[in-house]
């Protein structure tokens, strides 16, 4: 097994720095922030078009949510089909898994190109909140 | 996207241009304009002169076409006759190499050529609306026109630079051009279909704009959607990019001017 310590980039002044994970094969066994996600405040962030962008590539059984993606696999049964750490490190870094794949890297700010000013040293989401939509997707059970 | 980064790879030992298209590209035989995505209202709207808004600026910049600018007190008129001749088909070879620059312009660009040193008036500003209107009125005399810009030893290293441009992952969310418009096209992201990008309808009314936009406010657009920071209006990148979305639209009709979603 590959074991790989990650840590933090060089952040913004002002800018909480990315904070340190490990990664295990193709998962990252423990929680970014120490504690468990909230599953309904990843729904929020997975349906909301400006925070978790999931829905403009992704589809999922949300029947009522309308103009969802078919640029990526449906979310149906996404947190039977992999483990809370799989999941974790499929947000925090899908290239990692595929480095082919366009899901963009939520939890990185390395390695990137002619970031817009107000995005730079940020990644797409906090540790916070990639715990809370991993939280979501593991109820995704089928 | 290995096959991505295998153009990119390959690309500099191509050896002549005529070997430019690679394996990856979309087939000529799958090309498809941008309106061929939108739903039959767009369309008709696009079809119908009296309804196009785009007609608007065409009717501008047909009347400043006739109207005398500048130290040199000369309309483009004076000089170049009657537009439906002779700016036939010019459209749909730009962006075109510029001999005395040593680069390719855009059409935008090349019009305010005419206007510093031929009328010795001051550039109009990107995006203007003089400018759109002026840019709408010579496209629109292409309209139904195939697209056909140079590929030639002079313009072969800008394609092939846009091309590069068009392949790099870029912005906050990682994602190529090429990623949506050559992998995923006809795909839908959100609800909207992505389409190829062709540039075949420029100066366009985006009913989104609820106006007449260039082709590089159109990269714009893409570039903020990526969160990648837009290359700044006229910059060699632009050009570049739109000189390679012209080539890869190779053999389209021109639409211009074409109303979009
Ligand atoms: C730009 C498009 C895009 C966006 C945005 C995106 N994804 Fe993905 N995602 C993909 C693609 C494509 C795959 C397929 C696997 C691959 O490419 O490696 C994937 C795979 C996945 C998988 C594994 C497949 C499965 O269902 O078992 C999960 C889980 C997932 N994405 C969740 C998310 C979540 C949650 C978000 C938002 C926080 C998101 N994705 C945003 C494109 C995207
Ligand atoms: C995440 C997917 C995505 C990426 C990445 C992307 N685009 Fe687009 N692009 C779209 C969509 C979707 C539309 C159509 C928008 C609409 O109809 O509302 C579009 C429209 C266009 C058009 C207009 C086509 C027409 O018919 O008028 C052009 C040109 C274009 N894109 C070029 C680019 C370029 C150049 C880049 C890279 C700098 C890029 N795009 C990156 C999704 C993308
Ligand atoms: C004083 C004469 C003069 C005036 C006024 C003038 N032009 Fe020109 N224009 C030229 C000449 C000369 C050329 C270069 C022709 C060539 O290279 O074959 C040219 C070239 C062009 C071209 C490129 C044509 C091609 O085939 O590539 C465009 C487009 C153009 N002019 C538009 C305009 C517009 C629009 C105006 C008014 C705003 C204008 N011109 C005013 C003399 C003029």
């Amino acid at each position: 097994m590959v074991v790989l310590a990650c840590s933090a980039a060089a952040a913004a002044p002002g800018e909480p720095a990315l904070r340190s994970f490990a990664i295990v094969g193709d998962a990252i066994p423990d929680s970014l922030t120490g504690a468990p996600g909230d599953a309904a405040r990843g729904r929020a962030i997975v349906f909301n078009r400006q925070v978790g962008l999931c829905l403009l590539c992704h589809s999922g059984p949300f029947p009522d949510e309308k103009f969802q993606g078919n640029l990526a696999p449906d979310l149906s049964g996404a947190g039977a089909r992999s483990s809370i750490g799989q999941l974790r490190l499929r947000l925090v870094d899908a290239s990692r898994l595929n480095p082919a794949t366009i899901m963009p890297s939520y939890y990185r700010t390395e390695g990137l190109t002619r970031v817009a000013p107000a995005f730079v040293g940020k990644p797409i989401l906090t540790a916070a909140q990639i715990e809370d939509v991993v939280a979501f997707l593991a109820t995704l059970q089928e | 996207m290995t096959a991505a980064f295998l153009r990119v790879a390959i690309l500099p030992l191509v050896a002549g241009f005529a070997s430019l298209a690679l394996a990856a590209d979309i087939p000529t035989a799958e090309r498809r304009s941008g309106s061929e995505f939108m739903g039959p209202e767009t369309r008709a709207m696009q079809d119908d002169d009296t309804t196009n808004p785009g007609m608007l600026w065409v009717l501008d910049g047909e009347a400043a076409w006739r109207r005398r600018e500048g130290a040199a007190d000369k309309s483009c008129a004076d000089c170049h006759g009657y537009a439906q001749t002779s700016m036939n088909g010019v459209a749909a070879r730009y962006p075109a190499f510029d001999a005395a620059k040593g680069r390719p312009v855009d059409l935008e660009e090349r019009i305010n050529m005419c206007r510093s040193e031929q009328q010795k008036a001051t550039p109009l500003p990107f995006e203007s609306q003089a400018l759109l209107a002026l840019t709408a009125y010579v496209g629109r005399q292409s309209r139904g026109q195939a697209i056909a810009v140079a590929d030639d030893a002079r313009t072969y290293p800008f394609i092939a630079a846009g091309r590069e441009i068009f392949e790099r992952r870029q912005g906050q969310l990682d994602l190529s051009c090429a990623s949506c418009h050559d992998d995923n096209w006809g795909k839908k992201l959100a609800g909207a279909p992505v389409p190829q990008a062709h540039p075949t309808g420029y100066p366009t009314y985006r009913l989104e704009w609820q106006t007449l936009g260039s082709l590089q406010r159109r990269l714009r657009n893409c570039m903020i959607g990526m969160r990648a920071e837009p290359y700044a209006y006229g910059t060699a990148e632009n050009v570049d990019l739109e000189l390679y979305l012209m080539w890869r639209a190779r053999g389209l009709a021109i639409e211009t001017p074409a109303v979009r979603p």
